[in-house]
């Protein structure tokens, strides 16, 4: 093959950006979760927005960047035992794992929701909606007997994707504005509909069972190092491997002819139509295989929370869902890590804030994209096979 | 078989109450060079947008190959191998030049969703071979363009889009080409060279047809073996480029409105 890096004269291939950014990311966040404090929280978020305007200004921050495309396997390996370090860590304490765990789930959401949104332009204004339908099949199916809880699992992200095929046929129909309106109109139905439905448990909402593979029961404080743990490790170690093997998928995604059909979807829907991309068939995958995600995130969101009810599954969620995709960057799925760390923390940590935390994000929405439309981690050009010689 | 491998039968367009065309017949040999041309808002652009679908016809039937294609949708005309340029540059500005140009070639690739997915070794393959095409294609109209083919399409001149976009159209070695005014904001020099290396690609495969809209009459007479000529909808002249230069009616339709 080619190379064409020639023409660039610098290309740092070290690893060492890429670690020292894993152990630095997983301290501060180490630190974080278990900072009470307001004067705590407010230093280490200082702490961040000075790293990132050093990052930003000294170059640091491309050197990260080429690191990470050098050598990518490995570093998202790295992050990955990063996560599960802290998990390990923070083992025995509740709440601290189950921030972890939510950041993760709503993380996973984003992902889907940048398949929708960030990839191939469809807005999803009920993320909301689809995460709660796959909460709603945990806890119906958690209760059938027989049914193997992993399974439970993918049966959320399954009802979560046929929910999205009754609205497929509107969406694909109509164009930009009433598309969006389309999914707001689905969403606050989809919330009326659980409030009156008996079955359902109405405004009560519902038990959910909790998660169990063979020989690992999620409701059991596992013993590590002859301490207890709390039962959430359980669930924070699990959402991060599912994390990480959703995250290849949507990555595969991304860097094959499906993302590439999105993109020219998203960009130019004649052109792409010219050339003979099947429109509809691009949206009909992007939006489902995001509901499928949705839907499963939901699903172990339940299983972990154990009691759902409508009021979880608002609109005003679902908002905060785009505001994750806006915040960390259309089709940048480390960018939504970032995000959703921002929406799931930061009003959990600074109880003063917890009231006004819409309006914060609206404010911190607008900001981005004033300052930085493209996201704080904004999108790279694809590059099919990092690392490899052509396309560094 | 006939020897026309596009027929427009008594096309049609109207828009509200503009008649864009206007009762329009004509043909394009197999293997011909075909000039389009009439002064603006004459309908040229129009009976492209008709051709691949993008607009359906108020009248009027199109054929293709002997097939009747009028109003099948973008895709199907794509996949008879019609492909085209576009006035208005329409490349994806944040993908890469590599990404725009196989925007052009993997519907062809016929790979399913799990292919795509888990046969990364299988698509790996596909990638290298179809970057190589690529960019032995680009090589062709620009080596310095070639090896760029990572980088954004977005930060690159007008007159290297447009030959981006032109290589969007050939990657799929279609049999119909549609440029529709090439050479737009480039020097005399830079159009010459642009067409040079059309029919150099040209000349490396079979038969392909191409019909040109130009307004740029030199390259219309270097390169078309036939022009047809269109004002208000109409076409008012057809024959070879000396032929309709000299026409009375066509002196007047571009003194008339230019
Ligand atoms: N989408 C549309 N809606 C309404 N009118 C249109 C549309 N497209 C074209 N027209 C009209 O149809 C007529 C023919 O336009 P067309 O673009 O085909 O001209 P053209 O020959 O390509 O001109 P130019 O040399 O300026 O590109 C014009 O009067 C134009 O205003
Ligand atoms: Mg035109």
């Amino acid at each position: 093959m080619t190379d064409i890096a020639i023409d660039t004269p610098s290309r740092p291939k070290g690893w060492l950006p890429g670690v020292l950014t894993i152990l630095f990311v997983a301290v501060y966040s180490w630190a974080l979760l278990i900072a009470e404090e307001d004067w705590e929280v407010m230093g280490l978020i200082a702490l961040a927005a000075a790293v990132v305007v050093l990052g930003l200004f000294t170059g640091l921050g491309n050197k990260v960047k080429a690191s990470w495309s050098a050598h990518e396997k490995p570093l998202n390996l790295g992050a990955l035992i990063g996560v599960l370090a802290v998990i390990f860590t923070l083992s025995d304490q509740h709440f601290p794992l189950l921030m972890l765990t939510t950041t993760l789930l709503y993380f996973l959401a984003s992902l889907g929701l940048n398949i929708q949104f960030g990839y191939t332009g469809m807005v999803n204004f009920a993320g909301a909606a689809f995460f709660g339908a796959g909460a709603y099949t945990a806890a119906v199916f958690g209760n059938v007997e027989w049914f193997p809880p992993l399974l439970t699992l993918v049966a959320g992200g399954l009802v979560a994707m046929a929910l999205g095929l009754l609205l497929v046929y509107p969406i694909v129909r109509t164009t930009g504005h009433y598309a969006a309106v389309v999914t707001i109109a689905f969403g606050v139905l989809f919330k009326t509909f659980l409030e009156v439905n008996e079955i359902l448990g109405g405004p009560q909402g519902l038990m959910v069972n909790s998660m169990r593979l063979p020989g690992w029961d999620f409701n059991n404080s596992p013993t590590l190092f002859g301490m207890e743990a709390s039962f959430y490790f359980n669930y924070a170690v699990f959402a991060a491997i599912l994390v990480a093997v959703i995250f290849t998928f949507v990555r595969r995604m991304e860097r094959s002819w499906l993302g590439l059909h999105m993109d020219a979807v998203r960009l130019d829907e004649t052109a792409a139509a010219c050339f003979g991309i099947s429109i509809h068939r691009t949206k009909i995958l992007a939006f489902l295989s995001g509901n499928l995600i949705l839907g499963i995130a939901g699903a172990l969101y339940g299983m972990m929370i154990s009691f759902i009810a409508p009021t979880s599954f608002t609109f005003s969620d679902s908002l905060l869902m785009v505001s994750i995709v806006l915040l960390g960057g259309m089709g940048s799925p480390w960018g939504g890590a970032i995000a959703a760390a921002i929406v799931v923390l930061l009003p959990e940590k600074l109880q003063i804030l917890q009231e006004y935390r819409f309006l914060l994000f609206a404010v911190l929405v607008m900001l981005v994209l004033l300052f930085r439309p493209d996201g704080l981690l904004p999108r790279q050009i694809r590059n099919y096979f990092p690392g490899a010689r052509n396309g560094q | 078989m006939t020897n026309s491998l596009l027929e427009f039968r008594n096309l049609t367009k109207r828009f509200g109450g503009v008649t864009a065309l206007d009762d329009f017949s004509m043909h394009l040999n197999r293997g011909e060079i075909l000039g389009l041309i009439g002064p603006n808002g004459s309908g040229k652009t129009t009976s492209f947008n008709l051709l691949t679908g993008i607009y359906p016809a108020s009248g009027g039937s199109i054929f293709f190959d002997g097939e009747d294609i009028t109003n099948k949708s973008p895709r199907k005309v794509y996949e008879a191998g019609v492909v085209r340029t576009f006035q208005r540059s329409r490349l994806c500005l944040p993908l890469s030049i590599y990404d725009n140009i196989m925007i052009g070639d993997t519907s062809r690739l016929k790979t399913g969703i799990c292919a795509n997915l888990l046969g990364r070794k299988a698509f790996r393959k596909q990638y290298e071979e179809t970057f190589e095409k690529a960019r032995s294609l680009v090589a062709t109209f620009s080596g310095n363009l070639a090896d760029r083919m990572m980088e954004p399409v977005g930060a690159l001149p007008m007159i290297e889009r447009r030959r981006i976009e032109i290589c969007r159209a050939l990657i799929s070695e279609p049999r119909l080409l549609l440029l529709d005014e090439p050479s737009a904001g480039m020097t005399h020099d830079e159009t010459d060279q642009l067409m040079t290396d059309i029919l150099d690609v040209r000349a490396r495969g079979e038969g392909l047809s191409i019909i040109i809209v130009e307004h740029e009459m030199g390259v219309i007479e270097r390169i078309t073996d036939r022009c047809v000529v269109l004002s208000y909808g109409r076409k008012i002249a057809e024959g070879s480029y000396a032929e309709v230069a000299a026409d009375a009616e066509v002196q007047n339709a571009y003194l008339g409105v230019d």
